[in-house]
């Protein structure tokens, strides 16, 4: 099958200064793919992913999604595509309620009324934002309005979600509600992209990740890679989580990607078998 | 550290955003910290966290309208009727979000925007600029505009205006929020060295147990207004069944040593281990 999203030795130049934000990237996406970007502020990372969007053009090479070379296409005409969650969701949110909010994308989009109203049900009921819908945005808590930020674009349905720190300032209890809603946007069959330092949301939800160093993409890998490699660590000032970094201390062979732990249910099997 | 005074009290504090008929931010808060101490807040969103940390500057009760209780003593102030201003001599605050607090055109502006609201000299002012920006990493950027920096190098700033008062108590809500991994780990590091090498006491909220775990010498755990557990990091992760009740994480190390003894009862001894260190150190020659 052909790969969602599709990169073709891209580059990007801010004009400004001339300064290139994406060497020579190539790499293929495919369709249900759980994807972390990571690498530090200025490594190119938010530049990638707004290719995707079409917030950004390719300055040489090509991106396509779905199939369809993104260098002609407006941003609305990729809005169906892919749908981008701000890390900060007052950047994101405008309408009085979140009903209203729910309702924009899809109207503005052209869904027919009557399957927007079902789009908000299901967003509402995928969401549990049942008590929400008729405040308005800011009156809502931090953690609740960036589920809300979250829920707009999922009215969309796009086959492609970029969400942008997905966990930031959240609390455990919210944290692991954001893991299981990209669990569950997976299952519906999104491919999901997390940028995001969330080093516990890159073990034990994503399954691929890109790292972004100096606007070059340096490594394409696992989690369990992309942890136990020393260099790449140290270079993007990354910890891995806690008993990742545990399992690479105490592990004998070093040889044995097996060894490397995710989670703490890893490990705790890795030392009982 | 009993007969120590403590420099922060906190005795019998309720706080009511809006008045009593609503529901308490702060209940019946007891709590005292030891000059030097490096106290961590953990709780969820809405625990209190920041409220606590608004009635050790003053800020609550003087200038946030709402219902207040008890008394809150800080270096023998009691903040009820010492003005705000007062308070920023010892107490330094520094919020979740830079943008919020910068606001002058260069570096240098916005350390010395406190300090003459403080009433400090020119003299002083150029003398503790450049000093102040040495201890936090941005030594030289004077000049710079505050908005040009990044994440981490803004709440460096941050933390620099707060020092340029000259505060005994450095109070820091969820400073690295907002900021990438090495912004997170520079501001972890100032925090380190003030509370190690000057002796400052910090009062820090976050939510990465791991980080607080290995830096902090308290912890202390709020949920729905009120303080459930303070005490040493490896005290308070020895309560696994309420830290779990009340959402909280523990260490990953922590959680690995309580899964491990209820597989096999007995066969961990507490206190578990807290830190990536003493857990290596526990578990190197059983795998």
């Amino acid at each position: 099958m052909e790969p969602i999203i599709k990169v073709e030795n891209l580059w990007h130049i801010y004009p400004t200064g001339n300064v290139t934000a994406l060497r020579d990237i190539s790499l293929d996406i495919n369709r249900g793919e759980l994807v972390g970007v990571i690498g530090q502020n200025g490594s190119g990372k938010t530049t990638l992913v707004k290719q995707f969007v079409g917030l950004l053009k390719p300055t040489r090479g090509k991106v396509f999604i779905d199939g369809e070379d993104t260098a002609p296409l407006k941003v609305q005409e990729l809005a169906a595509k892919v749908g981008y969650v701000y890390q900060n969701p007052n950047h994101q949110l405008f309408a009085r309620t979140v009903q209203a909010e729910l309702e924009f994308g899809p109207t503005n989009l052209g869904v027919p009324e009557d399957e927007v109203a079902e789009r908000v049900e299901q967003a509402i009921e995928f969401f549990g934002l049942q008590d929400l819908r008729d405040l308005h945005p800011y009156r809502i808590g931090f953690p609740l309005r960036k589920l809300v930020g979250m829920a707009s674009i999922y009215t969309m349905k796009p086959d492609i979600f970029i969400l942008d720190e997905p966990t930031t300032g959240q609390d455990n209890v919210t944290t692991r509600k954001v893991y299981r809603l990209i669990g569950k946007l997976r299952d519906e069959g999104a491919t999901v992209l997390c940028v995001a330092h969330d080093m516990i949301l890159l073990a034990e939800v994503v399954e691929r990740m890109l790292v972004m160093r100096d606007s070059e993409l340096i490594m394409d890998g696992t989690p369990r890679q992309v942890f136990s490699n020393d260099e790449i660590m140290a270079s993007t000032h990354l910890t891995p989580p806690q008993i990742t970094s545990f399992s690479l201390r105490i592990r004998k062979d070093k040889q044995n990607l097996g060894d490397v732990v995710l989670s703490v249910n890893e490990m705790v099997k890795l030392a009982t078998n | 550290m009993s007969d120590k005074k403590p420099v922060i009290e906190f005795k019998e504090v309720s706080f009511w955003y809006g008045s009593k008929n609503d529901k308490p931010a702060l209940k019946n808060i007891n709590l005292k910290i030891h000059e030097g101490d490096y106290v961590a807040l953990l709780g969820l969103n809405g625990a209190g966290k920041t409220t606590l940390q608004l009635c050790i500057n003053g800020v609550i009760p003087n200038s946030i309208m709402g219902e207040f209780e008890g008394e809150v003593i800080v270096y023998g102030n009691d903040t009820y009727d010492t003005p705000v201003r007062e308070m920023a001599k010892n107490v330094g605050v520094v919020f979740d979000n830079p943008e919020f607090q910068l606001s002058q055109m260069s570096v240098a502006e916005e350390i010395a925007l406190g300090m003459e609201n403080l009433g400090f000299s020119y003299l002083e002012m150029t003398e503790t600029i450049p000093e102040v920006l040495e201890i936090v990493g941005l030594e030289g950027l004077e000049e710079r505009s505050p908005f040009g920096l990044s994440g981490g190098q803004q709440q460096r700033l941050s933390i620099a205006a707060a020092l340029a008062m000259r505060p005994k108590i450095l109070v820091m809500d969820e400073p690295t929020s907002n900021v990438d991994p090495i912004g997170k780990e520079e501001i972890f590091a100032v925090a380190e060295q003030l509370n190690r090498e000057k002796n400052m006491t910090v009062i820090m909220a976050e939510h990465e147990v791991e980080v607080m775990a290995a830096y902090a010498d308290i912890l202390v755990v709020m949920h729905e207004g009120e303080i459930l557990l303070n005490g040493t990091p490896e005290e308070v992760f020895s309560n696994i069944d309420l830290i779990k009740k009340l959402g909280l994480r523990m260490p990953q190390v922590t959680e690995y040593a309580h899964q491990l003894n209820q597989l096999n009862p007995g066969s961990i001894k507490k206190p578990y281990p807290v830190t990536l260190e003493s857990a290596v150190e526990r578990f190197k020659d059983t795998l």
